[in-house]
């Protein structure tokens, strides 16, 4: 089991997908088991046992579990009985657990990544690459990847790892290679270094960690959610009776997994979606106001999928810093936009937050994901926020990048700004939060001192286990 | 406008790459539309020399070069007005198909207004326009009205408002018309001349028919066009919305009335295109002969003009300019003009391949770049290990 770490942009994901045959090297050579290869599509690479599963899944919800792994590769085994037989033989022999006739809608996470192994399994790969497979899961799903991988690798297949959660790397790798820059700078063994050692190595500089110093905790409340309920089209509650109070210079993290209603808590918060109950930011009553007006007031937003709701992929950098801000100084006067004073404030932001380009007319799509979230860090903490609603501000993002947007994040706390910030990075919650909740099936179930709190208490709060040392029903 | 001490900021560097990929695809689909043309003329056995010849108009006189001129110039300004209309909702992602049935309606309710009341002339011709201008928007608002309030697919909807359209303005001019008209040729009341916009002489050119005068119109309507969307919050709302739609609500837009918006203003500038004809030429009325088809038209053009107004003229006068050259083609290389026709479609369809290829080389060659400038910019050196309250937050050496 061979794992790759590097930063954002670093060239892992290149790598990877030359190895998959979905872009040709310039130059260089792939062998695999001794023979040399090359590849001008994935179809190359699985032809010689190289499959690839994607960090984003590739299934159809709609379809069972048979039909998704046999789309595409009917020609192997039909789509009916036989493939089945193929797949529970598969299954049961890496242990994946996977049972072919379920619904994908209704599986878990963890099952959709055990499907989707078990799709390259189908199609005969000696060789799986794996890209962030531990970026969806929570601890415990993550034990049991790691079960199945090392079943994998028992049964004499090679997995390559890519990751930036480099205890895990360490857990798990036989090998490590770390990658900056496009290069490989360290080929390492995992007895010979610790995570600390292999992040210095990753950003070629020493380690940041997410921890908040003195409280800066205020009694004025900025932020206040009560009662808030929503229900979705089949008439479930994503969200039911929500109340939350964020004060100034207050970080409340929301930790939960994946689905539990933290995008629709986010949507109502902003006005994108209409719930019941009252939303008060500095006391006013802001229930009834549209999504700009709430802005105009002050919130500051970085969404959780910054390609569909935080930028203008196609629009060069200047215009994202407009985006969300377009009606605000310096990016307009009136009903004017004022073009010169937003490409100012531009280049200010780029060069304040660190943004690696060569200039603000670079189109946002070329920025590699962790310049991308710099950028919308600093145009949300732009114009004096009093709130700032955090999605997964790291997530995807390199070990630099993260360590700034921390640091930005930490700064603004200490200015006095509240912070509502959602993640699925528990270290990173328990690290910057002050206060701590826990979301589960819509509701707020429990709170944590981010003091005493553990991932493994986090976690296993997540899932609606036992809660130690937690105040039960804080959110009732 | 710019003053002096602020010239030299405003002063970019011309991207020569860039106007090289933005001229790469019209060229491109120019060369190809004519290979495509060329080669259904040889299986065709036509004389591929003689109709190059006539499309270019090598063998014709001064007088009927000068006459083409003209009439691609006021071809063009209407071409000009539905392309523009079509692209306001090209910009947000929405088809406007019905810019056709927009201006039918709207050119009929002008003819008809226009020539029942009696204004002094500046007033009576704005009277025409404006009024030309609400019923585009209107009939265009109940698509948009359909969109927001129940989700209709603008694209249905305004089809069937083509059709409704066609059949409403069929029955209204027999109802204008009255007993004046023949059933052959049914017509609305003649403009007086107070409501007629005299044409423009071109003074080098050797024919006696005249420029719209309108022309200036459609001119003030592209630069109108590029301020709204290039230089106003509500134009970048539009931009947003069109780029991405989930973007654009996280920014604050509220996408239904942006909808609303840009349909009506489509509405109104599709409204215009019948008007230059008929303020501007004989028989100055609605008849049953007015021009149709122009919506379908501007669909085509304002996907060649790429939504530019530059481009949409350029389009424009290209698009004029094959209709006016297929006429001689006929009696010149006894060749039927449908060909032009061909010509046309082959350039609509090789233009968009085109620039869905220039925009994706654009995509790679930008990111290349910023691969390629990022050890630069890096170059002030690595975070400075301060640990967790380290450097980070200060400024990294910048790249002059």
């Amino acid at each position: 089991m061979h794992a790759v770490v590097g930063e954002n942009g670093a060239g892992k994901s290149t790598l990877m997908k030359i190895l998959y045959g979905m872009q040709r090297p310039d130059e260089g050579t792939i062998s695999v088991e001794g023979r040399e290869v090359s590849f001008s599509s994935p179809a190359d690479a699985i032809g010689v046992g190289v499959g690839m599963v994607h960090q984003h899944f590739m299934l159809a919800d709609n379809l069972t579990v048979l039909e998704n792994v046999v789309l595409g590769a009917e020609k192997l085994h039909g789509i009916g009985d036989k493939a089945r037989r193929r797949i529970s033989e598969l299954s049961a022999a890496y242990g994946l657990d996977v049972r072919p006739d379920r619904l994908v809608e209704d599986l878990g996470v963890g099952d959709r990544q055990r499907v989707e192994i078990l799709k390259v399994l189908y199609r005969g790969a000696r060789t799986i690459i794996l890209d962030e497979p531990t970026a969806v899961l929570v601890p415990q799903e993550v034990d049991e990847l790691f079960a199945n991988l090392r079943e994998l690798k028992a049964e004499g297949l090679t997995v390559v790892f890519i990751s930036h959660k480099l205890d895990e790397v360490l857990a798990v790798a036989d090998e490590i290679t770390v990658i900056r820059r496009g290069t490989t700078v360290a080929s390492v063994l995992p007895g010979e270094v610790d995570s600390r050692r292999l992040a210095e190595l990753m950003v070629g500089s020493e380690l940041p960690s997410p921890e908040t110093r003195e409280s800066t905790v205020t009694d004025r409340p900025v932020l206040q959610v009560e009662g808030m309920t929503l229900h979705g089209a089949d008439g479930r509650a994503q969200l039911e009776d929500v109340t939350l109070t964020v004060h100034a210079g207050e970080i409340v993290g929301i930790a939960g997994v994946e689905g539990n209603g933290q995008s629709e808590l986010v949507e109502c918060i902003l006005g994108m979606r209409a719930a019941t109950g009252t939303v008060r930011l500095s006391g006013e009553d802001v229930s009834t106001w549209s999504t700009r007006r709430r802005r105009e007031a002050g919130v500051a937003y970085v969404p959780e999928d910054r390609h569909r709701q935080g930028l203008l992929l196609e629009s060069p950098l200047w215009e994202n810093r407009m985006l969300g801000h377009q009606t605000q100084r310096p990016n307009a006067r009136g009903p004017l936009l004022d073009r010169r004073a937003a490409r100012a404030d531009t280049a200010r932001i780029v060069q304040e937050n660190d943004v690696r380009t060569p200039g603000i007319d670079v189109l946002a799509s070329a920025l590699s994901g962790g310049n991308q979230q710099k950028l919308i860090i600093g145009r949300e903490l732009s114009g004096d926020p009093v709130l700032l609603v955090a999605s997964h501000p790291t997530r995807g993002v390199d070990v630099g990048a993260q360590a700034h947007i921390w640091e930005s994040i930490r700064q603004a706390r200490a200015a006095g700004l509240a912070v509502l910030l959602i993640s699925a990075d528990l270290e990173e919650l328990i690290g910057l939060s002050d206060t701590l909740r826990v979301i589960l099936r819509g509701r707020l179930v429990c709170e944590l001192d981010p003091r005493t709190a553990t991932p493994e208490s986090l976690g296993s709060a997540m899932t609606g286990a036992a809660l130690p040392g937690a105040s039960e029903g804080a959110g009732r | 406008m710019s003053s002096g001490t602020s010239a030299p900021r405003t002063v970019r560097r011309v991207d020569w790459r860039a106007v090289a990929a933005g001229l790469a695809a019209p060229v491109l689909a120019l060369v190809i539309a004519i290979l495509v043309t060329s080669l259904v003329l040889v299986v065709a056995s036509d004389p591929v020399g003689k109709v190059w010849e006539t499309l270019l108009l090598v063998d014709a006189t001064d007088a009927q070069r000068s006459r083409a001129v003209v009439n691609m110039l006021n071809s063009a300004t209407t071409y000009y007005f539905a392309a523009l209309a079509v692209a306001v909702g090209f910009r947000m992602n929405l088809f406007n198909i019905g810019v056709e049935g927009q201006y039918r309606l709207a050119a009929f309710c002008a003819a008809y207004i226009g020539a029942a009341v009696s204004l002094p002339a500046p007033l009576h011709v704005a009277l025409i326009v404006v009024v030309a201008m609400a019923v585009g928007a209107m009939w265009a608002g109940v698509a948009a009205l359909l969109k927001a309030t129940r989700g209709v697919s603008e694209v249905i909807s305004t089809i069937m408002l083509n059709s409704i359209a066609t059949a409403l303005v069929a029955f209204l001019l027999r109802k204008a018309a009255g007993d004046q008209g023949s059933s052959l040729n049914l017509s609305t009341d003649q403009l007086p001349a107070s409501g007629r916009v005299p044409g423009i002489e071109l003074g080098f050119l050797d024919t006696p028919i005249r420029v719209y005068g309108l022309v200036v119109l459609a001119a003030v309507a592209g630069l109108l066009y590029w301020l709204l969307l290039e230089r106003t919050r509500f134009g970048f709302d539009l931009r947003a919305t069109g780029m991405s739609e989930s973007a654009a609500v996280a920014s604050g837009v509220n996408v239904k009335k942006m909808v609303v918006a840009a349909m009506l203003i489509s509405g109104a500038v599709a409204g215009l295109v019948g008007i230059p004809a008929l303020v501007g030429e004989d028989p100055y009325a609605y008849t049953l002969t007015f021009q149709s088809g122009l919506g379908f038209t501007g669909i085509a053009i304002a996907l060649l003009g790429r939504n530019s107004p530059i481009g949409i003229a350029i389009g424009a006068l290209l698009w004029a300019y094959l209709d006016v050259a297929a006429n001689r083609l006929q009696i010149q290389a006894g060749v039927s003009n449908e060909i032009v026709t061909i010509m046309q479609g082959t350039i609509v369809l090789s233009v968009v391949v085109a620039y869905e290829l220039v925009r994706r080389y654009r995509v790679v060659s930008e990111q290349r770049r910023v691969a390629a400038a990022e050890p630069l910019a890096a170059g002030g050196g690595p975070v400075g290990g301060g640990g967790p309250s380290g450097g980070t937050g200060t400024a990294q050496g910048v790249p002059a």
